[in-house]
C-alpha cells in the first residue's frame, strides 16, 4: 500500500522563487505573498499588470512573476489609470507606501479613488520612509522619534498622522476601503481575505478596492522583529483601527 | 482637397485623432485648452478615452500608463504646465516610452502672461528635467504644420521611443487658417510595442517598464544607450526649410511664429534686392546643425530672430562655430512684444550694412 501525500502549502504560482531584499521582521514579504495568493486563487496572474512605486516595494518586479509598470514617486494611481483605461480587461494594481501615497501622491490618490478606476490599491503604512532611512512620514505617530522628528513626532508643528483608508472610504468613487495587519497569524490570514476581495472588487464589479497594511520597520524602528511585531498591535492599531471602512459595490461578496 | 478653416489648436487635435491616438489626458490652461475642448467632444465618436486629470503631473503620468500599455497616446499644456510635466518626460525618457506632450508656450517666467513667446526653447531642447536626456521638439510654424507635424511626432516618437514634444505658441494654437486635413498613414516599417505591459497572457517572459539600475554598470550602460538613440535621431531626422538661401548672401534663422514673421521680412528684403535667405528648423532637436555649417562654410552671416531674450541663438553659434556672425534680435515675451516683419526688415538692413 503506498501512502498519497498532498501538498498543502506551496509558493504560490505568482511569486517568483527568489529571496526578497527585505529587512528581518519587514512585513513586505508577508504582504506580497497575500497578493500572489489572491492572483492564483481568482486565476488572474496572467492577466495582471503591477504599478510599482517608490521605496522599497519598487522591487515588486522582482518578486511577482506578471507584468510591471514603474511609476515615479507617489504617481502610482494615475500611472495605474492610463494603464488601466488601455486595458480594461487586465486587473490592475499599485503597491504603494506611505510616503508615497499618503504625502508626495495624495493628489493622485484621492483623485483616481474619486474617479473610481477599477484599479485596487495595497497601501503599506509601517508608520515611516523605509527606504531613505526613517523619516517622519504621513503615517509617523505623535511622538515617534524618527530621523526627522528626533524628539517625536510634534502634532503642532507637524500635524496629525492621516488615516488613509476612513478619508477615501468618504468617497463616492470607491467600492471597498478596509484596515488590516499582518502582525499575528489571525491578522494575517483576515488581511489575505481582504486582499481577495479587493482584487475580487475589481474583477466583478470594476470597482475601485483600497486596502491599507499596518506593517512593520523594524531597521528603522530600531527595534528587533519582535518587539516591531509587538508594535503594530499595541501603538499603530489604536490609532489605525481595522475595520471595513466602505464595501459598497461589492457588498454581496462579503469580506 | 477639401479645405478647412481651423484654429492651430484644433488642428492638432485633428491630427492626433486621424494618426490613431485614442487617450488624451489633461488639464485646462490658456491659450491650449481648445485642444482638450476639441478631444473631449471628438474622441469618444471613434472610441477614444479623454480623462481630465486632477493635474499637470497626474497627466503626464496617466500618459506613462497608458504609453507603457501600448497605446497611442497624448497630453497638451502650456508653459507652466508642462514645467509640471518636467518629472514625468524624465521617467518617461528613462522608460524608453513614446509619447505626444503639446506645448502652446505662453509667457514666462512664472505666471507671465498668456502672450505669445518662444522661452520655453531651452527648456524644450535641452531636456527640460532631471537626469540628461533628450526628446523630440518639433516647431510647426502654420496650422497645416499643426496637422501634419502632431502625425509625424507619433511616428517619431514611436520609432524611436523617445517621447516627442509639439513647441508651437499662442500664436500658432490661436490662429485660424485654412488646413487641408488628409488620410494617416502609418509608415510600413515602424515596429511593433513587444515591449508594452499587457498581463503576461501565457508569456515565458515577464514585460518590465522602468527607469531604476542599481546593477553594476547597468545605469551607465542604459545612459549611453539613450544617448545612442539621440545620435541616431541627429543623423537621421533632421528637418528644416531653407527659403531662398541658394544664392542667398545673408540668412535669417527663425522657428514658429519668429520664422513666419521673419518670412515676410526675408520677401521685403528680396523685393528690395538684398539677396537674403531664411532657414527655419522644424526639428529644434534633433537641431539642423549641418545646414547652418554649411551657409557658415559659404561665409554666410546670419540673425537669429526669436520671442525671447536669446535661446536658440546659442544653438546656432555653436553649429557655425565662430566662422560666420550671428546677430540676435529678440522679443521677451509680452502684451504687444511681437515684432512686425518691417522691424525685422531694419535689423537685416542693418546687420547686413555692417557686413559690406
Amino acid at each position: 500500500m503506498t501512502t498519497q501525500y498532498k501538498q498543502v502549502f506551496g509558493r504560490p504560482e505568482s511569486l517568483k522563487d527568489v529571496a526578497t531584499h527585505f529587512c528581518p521582521g519587514c512585513h513586505h514579504g508577508t504582504i506580497h505573498r497575500l497578493c500572489a495568493e489572491a492572483m492564483d486563487a481568482l486565476d488572474i496572474q496572467q492577466r495582471t499588470i503591477g504599478v510599482a512605486s517608490v521605496g522599497c516595494s519598487v522591487f515588486l518586479y522582482g518578486y511577482f512573476d506578471i507584468d510591471v509598470v514603474e511609476a515615479p514617486h507617489g504617481r502610482a494611481p494615475a500611472v495605474a489609470t492610463g494603464v488601466k483605461r488601455v486595458r480594461k480587461d487586465d486587473v490592475v494594481f499599485t503597491y504603494q507606501g506611505d510616503g508615497d501615497l499618503a504625502a508626495i501622491g495624495t493628489a493622485e490618490i484621492i483623485h483616481a479613488a474619486n474617479r473610481g478606476e477599477a484599479i485596487t490599491v495595497i497601501f503599506v503604512n509601517n508608520t515611516t520612509y523605509g527606504m531613505t532611512g526613517g523619516q517622519m512620514a504621513p503615517t509617523t505617530l505623535p511622538q515617534q522619534r524618527t530621523s526627522t522628528s528626533p524628539t517625536g513626532r510634534d502634532v503642532a508643528n507637524d500635524g496629525y498622522p492621516i488615516r488613509m483608508a476612513e478619508l477615501l472610504a468618504g468617497l463616492e468613487g470607491v467600492a471597498y476601503s478596509t484596515r488590516v495587519a499582518v502582525d499575528s497569524p489571525q491578522h494575517i490570514i483576515a488581511a489575505g481575505k481582504a486582499i481577495h476581495h479587493a482584487f475580487d472588487c475589481q474583477v466583478k464589479s470594476g470597482g475601485f478596492s483600497f486596502v491599507e497594511v499596518l506593517s512593520t520597520c523594524p531597521t528603522n524602528w530600531g527595534m528587533d522583529a519582535l518587539k516591531a511585531n509587538a508594535r503594530v498591535a499595541s501603538e499603530m492599531i489604536p490609532y489605525f483601527p481595522l475595520g471595513v471602512f466602505k464595501d459598497a459595490a461589492c457588498a454581496e461578496e462579503g469580506a | 482637397m477639401k479645405r478647412l478653416f481651423v484654429k492651430g489648436n484644433e488642428a492638432v487635435a485633428m491630427g492626433a485623432i486621424e494618426a490613431g491616438c485614442r487617450y488624451y489626458f489633461g488639464y485646462p490652461i490658456t491659450p491650449q485648452s481648445d485642444i482638450p475642448e476639441y478631444i473631449a467632444r471628438e474622441i469618444p465618436k471613434v472610441g477614444g478615452v479623454f480623462i481630465q486629470a486632477e493635474s499637470e503631473i497626474a497627466s503626464i503620468n496617466m500618459l506613462l500608463g497608458a504609453s507603457a500599455s501600448g497605446a497611442r497616446a497624448m497630453t497638451s499644456s502650456s508653459s507652466p504646465g508642462i514645467s509640471l510635466k518636467q518629472e514625468g518626460i524624465s521617467y518617461m525618457s528613462g522608460s524608453e516610452l513614446p509619447g505626444l506632450i503639446v506645448n502652446i508656450c505662453r509667457s514666462g517666467p512664472g505666471l507671465g502672461g498668456i502672450d505669445a513667446s518662444q522661452a520655453d526653447y531651452f527648456q524644450s531642447v535641452k531636456g527640460g528635467g532631471h537626469g540628461g536626456y533628450r526628446i523630440i521638439v518639433l516647431a510647426p510654424d502654420s496650422v497645416q504644420e499643426m496637422y501634419d507635424l502632431t502625425m509625424l511626432a507619433f511616428d517619431l516618437s514611436d520609432r524611436y521611443r523617445v517621447p516627442a514634444l509639439l513647441l508651437a505658441d499662442a500664436v500658432i494654437g490661436q490662429v485660424k487658417e485654412a488646413l487641408v486635413p488628409h488620410p494617416y498613414v502609418a509608415p510600413a516599417d515602424l515596429p511593433s510595442k513587444e515591449w508594452a505591459v499587457a498581463g503576461k497572457q501565457g508569456r515565458s517572459d515577464q514585460r518590465i517598464v522602468k527607469s531604476l539600475y542599481l546593477g553594476d554598470g547597468e545605469l551607465e550602460a542604459h545612459n549611453w544607450r539613450l544617448h545612442a538613440k539621440y545620435e541616431e535621431l541627429k543623423k537621421h531626422e533632421v528637418r528644416f526649410e531653407a527659403y531662398q538661401t541658394e544664392d542667398a548672401d545673408f540668412v535669417v534663422t527663425a522657428f514658429g511664429s519668429a520664422a513666419r514673421i521673419a518670412k515676410s521680412a526675408v520677401m521685403m528684403a528680396r523685393e528690395a534686392g538684398l539677396k537674403v535667405g531664411l532657414l527655419r528648423p522644424v526639428t529644434l532637436f534633433p537641431f539642423p546643425e549641418q545646414a547652418l555649417s554649411e551657409l557658415a562654410d559659404r561665409g554666410i552671416p546670419m540673425l537669429c530672430v526669436e520671442l525671447n531674450t536669446g535661446q536658440m541663438v546659442d544653438d546656432v553659434r555653436l553649429a557655425v562655430k565662430c566662422r560666420v556672425d550671428v546677430a540676435f534680435y529678440g522679443r521677451a515675451p509680452g502684451a504687444g512684444s511681437l515684432p512686425t516683419p518691417e522691424e525685422i526688415f531694419k535689423q537685416i538692413q542693418k546687420n547686413m550694412a555692417a557686413k559690406l
